[in-house]
């Protein structure tokens, strides 16, 4: 039995594992080796060429030359990678971060108070999600143009908070449903004011929640393409449209840049989902007397 | 009497289309404990939760010391309310939770003062060996004890106790009951203690007011609501086992129950057609003239509580223990006259 769980676990983990390893080995290469016909996976210091010339070789030479390259400016562009890396972060935490601070604060309303046709309005809040976003891209475009917001951070910002509000919203509300009133009318007895009760038991309790809604925005605005690019130009393009002009590379697509640029690119998901896994596991209680 | 300190005047509460309460009227003194007894829906804990500020009502009035609070918030109320459900945040240690009223930002207190307070609370409720344990690792009456704590390391102006005990073992709930009158003595404070346990009702309440689907039905001493309640519902509520209430017409100088059985002597007064209820503890159980036959024998220890046929109509009799009846015997039951209650045939 124990056996069959571990196999069951490793198979699972090397199929996880699997993609990344091998961004993580083409970044690297060289770009001949990554169009090799022959799959090389094993890095050394310096190859051996073989005598006829044909190639069948596992080796590779390994080189840090795609990561040197991620810092240079591409011709046709204005930035290097890192600036529009920057780009994704600064885009990414904050419209994570306000769409769960709105979320948030529109949730408590929604689980604390009667509200007239409250769960019309819920359903209004979901519905925002039924149509796929890139069919407003055109009067989106056409109204980013009208307040100068193309090319703009705020202009992204903006967009990412109101796409991931209804998410944040109805993840919010079922953390807070789960927060006894009591806690709060405690408080509001004991002599704090109902904002001050907000601060000082609700968002500690629905600490679990507000990390777990962070990651799903963070990772959504991050991903995000289709407004990225139709929206900008250069200033504030992000880090998938950067992935996507390489395309365009007279000299073919640069893969071993691609995959360094992808695999530096997951680190700051990676390492905030860390930070934040205490929450994520719902380990904290949210009892309240014993029964 | 003196000048009530809590006075609710006249207060009714909607939820929608429920009515909590109607028109609830009710004063407490400036050093009395008062009972709200009721079953589970009579608007028990609405009513508290009015008090405190935590509902608005619709109508009515509530005023302490004189002022009318009815509009102020739970804050400025400075009540203290223990929850049924609620006592403690889990996660924090008892002394956080005991901190966590006096840290309130309304209230400016110097750190001396707030350690001195949580010091001299936990000393009273002898829960000081506890005081850096996480909340969520107390037993059920430790969490309550601190529960209380938190009332009173505040010293508000009233306490307002919402079945605090329902969730505790028997034998804690009558420790934690006595401590709580001792306790309340002490601080002179006025108290509104809900319940719909009729031991404490009886044995805690200087006054009880009997609510019933958010009305108030009586109100009076514990004796007054034992001895002389004001409709066969309101006797229900207090004596175990319940009071007997049976239908009797006046015939020949006797009340006599539907089946031909001559309860007691009628005496003056009253209709013709009335309720009578009688505490299974004023029948006795020889003595009578017409015979009964016992059903069901309970041995309670210091007392038997027999169900009895009495030519048809059930009758509960409480025996000493010593009485040498068992099921099948046939007695006499007799009912002390100077005990019974009558109430007009309309008022069931």
């Amino acid at each position: 039995m124990k056996i069959i769980r571990w196999l069951v676990i490793v198979v699972y983990f090397s199929v996880a594992v699997m993609p990344l390893a091998w961004l993580a080995i083409t970044s690297f290469k060289l770009k001949e080796d990554t169009i090799s016909p022959t799959a090389k996976f094993i890095p050394v210091a310096s190859k051996i060429e073989s005598p006829d010339g044909s190639d069948t070789s596992v080796l590779f030479t390994a080189s840090t030359d795609a990561y040197r390259r991620l810092g240079a400016v591409n011709i046709g562009s204005d930035y290097s990678f890192f600036h529009y890396l920057a780009n994704s972060l600064i885009i990414g935490a904050l419209s994570a971060l306000s769409a769960v601070g709105l979320g948030t604060a529109c949730a408590y309303g929604f689980s604390r108070f009667r509200i007239a046709g409250a769960k019309d309005w819920l359903f209004f809040i979901l519905s925002t999600r039924f149509l796929p976003p890139l069919a407003v891209v055109v009067p989106v475009f056409m109204m980013y143009r009208q307040f100068n917001l193309q090319n703009t951070h705020v202009g992204l910002i903006l967009l990412y908070t109101s796409f991931n509000l209804s998410l944040s919203v109805w993840l919010m509300k079922g953390f807070i449903d789960d927060i006894p009133r009591a806690y709060e009318d405690a408080a509001l007895v004991d002599g704090y004011s109902r904002l001050q009760a907000f601060w000082r038991i609700i968002v500690p309790h629905a600490a679990t929640g507000m990390a777990v809604t962070a990651v799903f925005c963070l990772i959504s605005a991050l991903n995000e393409y289709g407004f990225a690019m139709a929206l900008n130009s250069s200033r504030a393009v992000t880090v998938p449209v950067y992935f996507a002009g390489l395309q365009g590379n007279i000299s073919g697509v640069p893969w071993p840049q691609v995959a360094a640029g992808a695999l530096v690119f997951v680190v700051p998901v990676a390492v905030f989902t860390v930070l934040v896994r205490k929450h994520l596991l719902r380990g904290v209680t949210f009892g309240t007397i014993k029964q | 009497m003196q000048k009530p300190f809590l006075a609710i005047d006249r207060v009714t509460k909607k939820f929608g289309s429920v009515t909590a309460l109607r028109s609830v009227s009710l004063n407490v003194g400036p050093d009395e404990l008062l009972v709200v007894l009721g079953p589970t829906g009579a608007g028990k804990t609405t009513l508290l939760r009015t008090i405190a500020g935590l509902e608005a009502p619709q109508e009515g009035t509530i005023q302490m010391a004189g002022e009318d609070v009815t509009s102020r918030t739970p804050a400025e109320r400075d009540v203290a309310l223990v929850f049924q459900d609620f006592s403690l945040y889990p996660n924090w240690t008892v002394r956080r939770n005991l901190e966590f009223p006096l840290r309130a930002p309304g209230r400016r207190l110097s750190e001396d003062e707030i350690a001195q307070r949580v010091s001299w609370a936990a000393e009273l409720l002898k829960i000081a060996g506890l005081l850096d344990r996480r909340s969520q690792r107390l037993s059920g009456g430790e969490m309550q004890r601190v529960a209380i704590g938190r009332a009173i390391v505040r010293r508000p102006r009233v306490f307002l106790m919402d079945e605090p005990l329902t969730n505790l073992d028997a034998k804690l709930r009558e420790a934690l009951r006595v401590e709580l009158v001792c306790l309340r003595r002490e601080l002179k404070t006025p108290m509104v203690y809900v319940t719909h346990d009729q031991v404490e009702a009886l044995s805690m309440g200087d006054r009880i007011v009997v609510l019933g689907e958010g009305r108030v039905l009586q109100t009076g001493s514990p004796e007054d609501i034992f001895r002389r309640p004001v409709s066969p519902v309101v006797a229900r509520q207090l004596g175990q086992p319940a009071i007997n209430l049976l239908k009797v017409e006046r015939s020949g100088g006797a009340w006599v129950a539907d089946n031909g059985v001559a309860v007691a002597a009628a005496g003056e007064g009253g209709g013709n057609s009335m309720i009578l209820g009688v505490r299974p503890e004023d029948i006795q159980p020889r003595g009578g003239e017409r015979e009964a036959r016992v059903t069901l024998v309970e041995d309670m220890g210091p007392t038997k509580i027999l169900l009895v046929d009495w030519g048809g109509c059930n009758v509960h009799i409480v025996a000493p223990a010593t009485a040498d009846i068992h099921q099948g015997d046939t007695i006499h039951p007799q009912v002390d006259p100077e005990r019974i209650i009558l109430w007009p045939e309309q008022t069931i």
